[in-house]
C-alpha cells in the first residue's frame, strides 16, 4: 500500500518567553504515494526537525501532518507506528550497543503482538542483503554498512509504507553509501514506499528522489523536480547557490 | 548452519562474557585478592559449622578471656566462647546483611535514577530533591534514626541500612540515563511504539547495569562497616548473635589485657571490606567501556 504525505503549516518554537527560538516558521509541502521526496539545506536548516515532527518523535508542533489524509496526532501510537518508520543518520548509535540484532528485530514484532517472527526476522535479513546467521551478532561486531542495513531492516519489519530517511548514508563511506542508497532505491520499487529523505549531498538527491526542497532556517525556498539539478533551474537566489556550489564541486573532482 | 535452533546457541553469551570478566578479574593481583577473599568468605558462611571448632554460643565460664592457642585459635571471650568460631558463624550474619541490603538497594536506586533521567521535568524535580534529603544525612546518623524508631536488631538494621544507601545509586543511574535518553537508539524504540516501562526495562537498564553494579559493589564495603557501626553501638544484631561489630563492642572493655576479643573481628571487618573495595575496583576495569568489545 502506497501512502502520501501532506505537511501544512508545520510550525515548531523550542523554549519559551523572551528566548524562545521559532525553528521551522511553517513549512508545508506534499509527498504523492510511493515518490521519493528529498530535503536538502545547509547545517541547522531544520530538515532533520521536520522529519522529527512527522514522526511525533516532537510532538508540541502546530501545523497538521497527514498521511493518505489520516493526522498523524489523531493516529494511535500503535498504528501509527505500523505506518511510518524512521532510519537514522549514525548507525553507530541507532542500534542499541547491548543488543542482538536478533532482540533489535525482535523488539517490535513482541510489542505488537505479531506471530511468526522467526521467518519475518529472517525475511527482513534477507530483503536488505545481510546473511541470516547476522541475527545473532552484535553491533560491535558489523560494520557501519552492515549496521545501516539492521537499521533498515528494523525500519522495514513492521511493514510501514512511509520511511524517513535521515542522512542515511553520510556517516558510510563512499561505497558502502552506493550500496545503502541502491538498497533503497530497490526496496522502494519493491514495496512502493514514500520516502521523505534528508540530505546534504545534491548527488544523493539526483541519484533517489523525483522532487526536493531546498530549506534555509527552517523556511522551504523552493520545490524543485530532480531534472532541475543538471541545469541548475532554481529560481530562488539561494537555492540557485547551493545547486551551483554542487555542480561546481562535481566539476572540479 | 543457518537451521540451528538458535536460542541454545544464544545462552553461552552472558556465561562467556562472566568467564571473561572473572579471568581478568584474576589476573590483577588486587581484584584477584578481592575475588579470593570474597569466595573464602561465602565459603566460610556456608560451611560455618564444619569449619567451627566450637559452639558459638555455649559459654564456658571456667575458661574466659584466654589467649590464643590452647585449642581456640584466637582465644575466649569475656563469657569463655571461642572467637574462632564466632567470626565463622559471623560470617553468615555478614553476608545477610550484605545480600539483602543490595537487593533492597540496587532493584530501588535503579527504579528511581531511570525513571527520574528517563521521564525529566517535574517528576524528577521531585524524585530528585527526595533523593537529596537522603543523601544530605550521613548515612550512619540516619541509620539511627530508623534503628531507634523501629528498635534494634539485625532486621531493623539492614532496613535501615537499605533505605540510606540507595540515593548515590539512584544518582548514579539518573545521570547515565540522561546521557543516552536522546540516544537515537531510544528514540528507534519509541518509534516502534514502546512503552516508557518498556524502554526503560530493556533499553536504559542494560546501559546502567555495568556502572551500578560497580558502586553496588563498593557500596558492599560501607555497609558492612556501617552494619558494624550499628553493632557496635548496639543498635544491630543483639547478643548473643556472633556479629562482628557487636563483638568489638563487648571486647572494648577488656581491650588492655585482652588484645585478641577486639583485634580478630576488626581484622575481618578489615579485611572483607578492603576486599569489596579492591573487587569493586577491578570490576570497574573490566567492565570499562574500552574493553566491552572484548566481551
Amino acid at each position: 500500500m502506497t501512502k502520501s504525505v501532506e505537511i501544512k503549516d508545520l510550525s515548531i518554537t523550542f523554549g519559551v518567553g523572551p528566548s524562545a527560538v521559532k525553528v521551522l516558521p511553517g513549512v508545508t509541502f506534499s509527498v504523492a504515494p510511493g515518490e521519493c521526496f528529498g530535503l536538502v539545506g545547509e547545517s541547522g536548516s531544520g530538515k532533520s526537525t521536520v522529519l522529527r515532527c512527522v514522526s511525533m518523535l516532537t510532538d508540541f508542533w502546530q501545523g497538521e501532518v497527514r498521511i493518505d489524509g489520516q493526522s498523524v496526532r489523531d493516529l494511535p501510537q500503535q498504528q501509527r507506528c505500523r505506518q511510518l518508520q524512521m532510519v537514522f543518520q549514525d548507525p553507530y548509535g541507532s542500534l542499541h550497543p547491548r543488543q542482538s540484532v536478533r532482540t533489535v528485530l525482535s523488539e517490535p514484532l513482541r510489542i505488537h503482538g505479531i506471530g511468526e517472527r522467526e521467518a519475518r526476522m529472517r525475511a527482513a535479513m534477507v530483503d536488505v542483503g545481510l546473511p541470516v546467521d547476522f541475527l545473532d551478532r552484535f553491533p560491535h561486531q558489523l560494520s557501519g554498512g552492515q549496521r545501516q542495513r539492521v537499521a533498515i531492516a528494523r525500519a522495514l519489519i513492521l511493514e510501514p509504507s512511509v520511511l524517513l530517511l535521515d542522512e542515511p548514508t553520510s556517516a558510510l563511506d563512499v561505497s558502502v553509501q552506493a550500496e545503502i542508497l541502491n538498497l533503497l532505491a530497490r526496496l522502494r520499487e519493491e514495496r512502493g514506499f514514500t520516502y521523505i529523505m534528508v540530505t546534504h549531498d545534491l548527488a544523493v538527491v539526483d541519484h533517489m528522489c523525483d522532487r526536493f526542497a531546498v530549506m534555509l532556517h527552517g523556511e522551504i525556498t523552493e520545490i524543485l523536480p530532480r531534472e532541475a539539478i543538471p541545469g541548475n533551474g532554481a529560481s530562488h537566489p539561494y537555492a540557485r547557490e547551493l545547486i551551483g556550489a554542487s555542480l561546481e564541486y562535481e566539476g572540479l573532482m | 548452519m543457518t537451521d540451528l535452533p538458535l536460542p541454545t546457541r544464544r545462552i553461552p553469551g552472558p556465561l562467556l562474557a562472566l568467564r571473561n570478566i572473572l579471568t581478568f578479574l584474576i589476573r590483577q593481583p588486587t581484584s584477584a585478592f578481592g575475588l579470593i577473599v570474597l569466595a573464602v568468605l561465602i565459603l566460610t558462611a556456608i560451611f560455618a559449622p564444619l569449619i567451627a571448632t566450637h559452639d558459638p554460643y555455649v559459654q564456658d565460664l571456667n575458661n574466659v578471656l584466654q589467649a590464643p592457642g590452647n585449642g581456640h585459635l584466637f582465644g575466649t571471650d569475656e563469657l569463655g566462647r571461642d572467637i574462632f568460631s564466632r567470626l565463622v558463624w559471623g560470617a553468615r550474619i555478614t553476608l545477610t546483611i550484605i545480600f539483602l541490603v543490595t537487593i533492597v538497594v540496587g532493584p530501588l536506586g535503579l527504579l528511581v535514577g531511570t525513571t527520574s533521567g528517563y521521564f525529566g521535568g517535574r517528576f524528577d524535580t521531585v524524585m530528585m530533591r527526595i533523593t537529596d534529603i537522603f543523601l544530605s544525612f550521613p548515612s550512619l546518623i540516619l541509620s539511627l534514626a530508623f534503628v531507634a524508631a523501629l528498635g534494634p536488631s539485625l532486621n531493623n538494621a539492614i532496613i535501615a541500612i537499605g533505605l540510606t544507601s540507595w540515593p548515590p545509586i539512584a544518582r548514579l543511574a539518573r545521570a547515565e540515563t540522561m546521557t543516552f535518553r536522546k540516544a537515537d537508539y531510544i528514540a528507534a524504540a519509541r518509534l516502534q511504539g514502546a512503552s516508557p516501562m518498556r524502554i526503560i526495562l530493556k533499553s536504559i537498564v542494560p546501559m546502567c547495569l555495568p556502572s551500578v553494579m560497580i558502586r553496588l559493589t563498593l557500596n558492599m564495603a560501607t555497609v558492612i562497616l556501617t552494619a558494624a557501626g550499628l553493632g557496635f553501638l548496639g543498635l544491630g544484631a543483639q547478643p548473643p548473635l556472633p556479629e562482628w561489630g557487636a563483638m568489638i563492642a563487648t571486647g572494648r572493655r577488656y581491650m588492655i589485657d585482652s588484645w585478641w576479643l577486639v583485634t580478630f573481628p576488626g581484622l575481618a571487618i578489615l579485611t572483607v571490606s578492603l576486599a569489596f573495595n579492591l573487587l569493586g575496583d577491578g570490576l570497574r576495569d573490566a567492565l570499562d567501556p574500552k574493553q566491552m568489545n572484548r566481551r
